[in-house]
């Protein structure tokens, strides 16, 4: 119980310290930009670590979610506050209808499928000129409404908004993966066939997974898109899918830390070695490939194996 | 309670199942016997709606369930426990035995009921409840398979091959298990190629070869059938 309290309190006070800490508008920005991409990862998480299937249209979820915020509220007027239900609603929607086509097929397939689809997705984004702007993006995307006298105009109000909702993604990914749905996830992803033996209705399961884990991409583009005051079309293109594919493989997949650490060590080093931004993916190359080979289950699933040995706990899902 | 008429099951163009009739009546064991590749498991998972067949019908209590999904066929009162003791195997042995209820989840208090009377079968899995299912032993396994599979408060019961690697004196316990389920209520249909240990607690049995049904009878019948003798039981 103590441990667990540290482990969630630590870090939680540490991020709630870090804008007063390093007072750098640059950093904080860097760290709003990866707890965004970070609730995007846990929707790739819940997706691939939970039922066990990776979608390759994963940014561009991100960026539906990011344009559809950015058009409700720059060409429609809306509030932030209501354009992000109706963004989540729409993303959600969509995702659930190419989840009734992309779902007839499974892991390899089932990526290929997707790949398409966010393929798809940059074309429409990049070709309907009249809504999205085309290849120049989206600008003058306002920040969020003040609610009170809560206001979000300055960029440390807004950093703890989007850790709110990082905060907020996480314990929702905790509550579900220890609901009964989560179990049937977990179900799913062990064994398609045992799980439809005991009587689990695995298509309705990849479905609900599908959804979530779009919406869950579309809240991060919708907070990233609002934050930048801008969105482009690469933002939902298929290297992005990658980008956050190699932060949950790094983080730890199917662990509750796994993605934050990913994302969060990842972008870090990104922004250190700005200098090398061209060997990027010979930097990261090797770090995906040792990470693969020495720790499979990630440094967050790392991590939890050492403290478990430590503790002497036996290892329960 | 169970009738299966005339099933057909194609695998290219291979038929696994040539025109397979069999029925379970209200409270019976009934054993399937036959060697490996006689098509015993693909009848069970045509049965549980895991395959679909080329041709035939699969009747429960009368109602005709040849095409259900399986989720929807346990949801009915089939229930297996699949060959090979499948389990979640880093799931711990509770979490297994509720996964199986997933059928009756909003019936908390039944649920709750029913894994008292699992636990009564077989207390070692109250000792076990929290290890993971992938820690048991072999025989402890098989218990959490067929356990789970009546967590879904199963009309009919199936078993494939329930004393798959098992040690003779776990075999025994395992039977006598499936015996007390039989008299609470449950029908069973048992595959087997352990024939000995099978028809000592089956009503009747069937035998199958090469997709067919090649010979059936009561449990004396077949212990005296020569062929059985030479072919299963081996005395």
């Amino acid at each position: 119980m103590i441990t667990r309290s540290v482990a969630i309190g630590v870090p939680l006070l540490a991020a709630i310290l870090f804008p007063l800490v390093v007072d750098n508008a640059y950093l904080v920005s860097v760290a709003v930009t990866a707890y965004v991409t970070a609730i995007a990862v846990y929707g790739l998480d819940i997706l691939l670590g939970y039922t066990g299937q990776l979608s390759l249209a994963h940014a561009g979820f991100f960026g539906v979610g990011g344009y559809a915020v950015g058009i409700l509220t720059s060409d429609y007027g809306l509030s932030f506050w209501s354009a992000l239900p109706l963004a989540l609603a729409l993303t959600a929607l969509l995702g659930h209808l190419i989840g009734l086509a992309a779902l007839r097929t499974r892991h390899d397939y089932f990526a290929i499928f997707t790949l398409a689809v966010g393929v798809m997705i940059v074309i429409v984004i990049e070709r309907w000129e009249s809504l999205t702007g085309g290849t120049d993006g989206l600008i003058g995307i306002p920040a969020p409404t003040s609610i009170g006298p809560l206001s979000f105009a300055s960029l440390n109000a807004q950093y703890y908004l989007v850790l709110a909702f990082l905060v907020l993604t996480i314990y929702v990914v905790w509550a579900l993966m220890h609901s009964l749905v989560g179990r049937t996830f977990l179900a799913v992803r062990n064994s398609e066939e045992l799980a439809r033996a005991v009587g689990i209705d695995t298509g309705r399961t990849h479905q609900l997974s599908f959804v979530i884990s779009a919406t869950l991409a579309a809240l991060g583009g919708a907070l990233y898109a609002t934050f930048l005051g801008s969105i482009g079309p690469d933002v939902g293109d298929v290297p992005m899918t990658f980008n956050m594919l190699v932060y949950l493989m790094i983080g730890g997949v199917a662990s509750l830390p796994g993605p934050l650490v990913g994302t969060i060590l990842i972008m870090g080093l990104m922004q250190a070695l700005t200098a090398f931004q061209e060997y990027s993916m010979m930097i990261l190359g090797p770090i995906l490939v040792l990470v693969v080979i020495f720790f499979p289950q990630g440094l967050a699933g790392q991590g939890r194996v050492l403290a478990n040995k430590v503790l002497g706990r036996s290892g329960d899902a | 309670m169970l009738e299966v008429r005339d099933l057909r099951v194609r695998f290219g163009t291979f038929y696994a199942l040539d025109g397979v009739s069999l029925s379970v009546k209200e409270g019976e064991i009934v054993v399937l016997l036959g060697a490996n590749g006689a098509g015993k498991s693909t009848l069970f998972r045509t049965i549980s709606g895991l395959h679909a067949p080329a041709g035939g019908a699969i009747l429960l209590e009368g109602q005709d369930v040849t095409r259900w999904p399986a989720h929807r066929l346990v949801a009915a009162g089939i229930a297996q426990a699949p060959e090979g003791k499948h389990l979640f195997p880093e799931v711990s042995v509770g979490k297994n035995l509720r996964l199986g209820a997933y059928v009756r989840r909003r019936d908390v208090e039944g649920v709750r009921s029913t894994m008292d009377e699992v636990f009564q079968l077989f207390p070692v899995l109250r000792e076990k409840e929290r290890d993971a299912a992938g820690t048991l032993s072999g025989g402890q396994q098989q218990m959490l398979a067929i356990g789970r599979a009546l967590m879904a408060k199963p009309r009919l019961l199936l078993l494939d091959e329930p004393s798959l690697g098992l040690a003779p004196l776990v075999v025994e316990e395992v039977f006598a298990s499936i015996q007390k389920i039989n008299e609470g209520g449950t029908s069973v249909l048992l595959a087997e190629q352990n024939a000995h240990a099978a028809l000592k607690v089956a009503h009747r049995g069937y035998v199958i070869e090469e997709g067919t049904v090649s010979l059936s009878g009561g449990r004396g019948e077949l212990m005296g059938n020569e062929e059985v003798r030479r072919a299963y039981i081996g005395i």
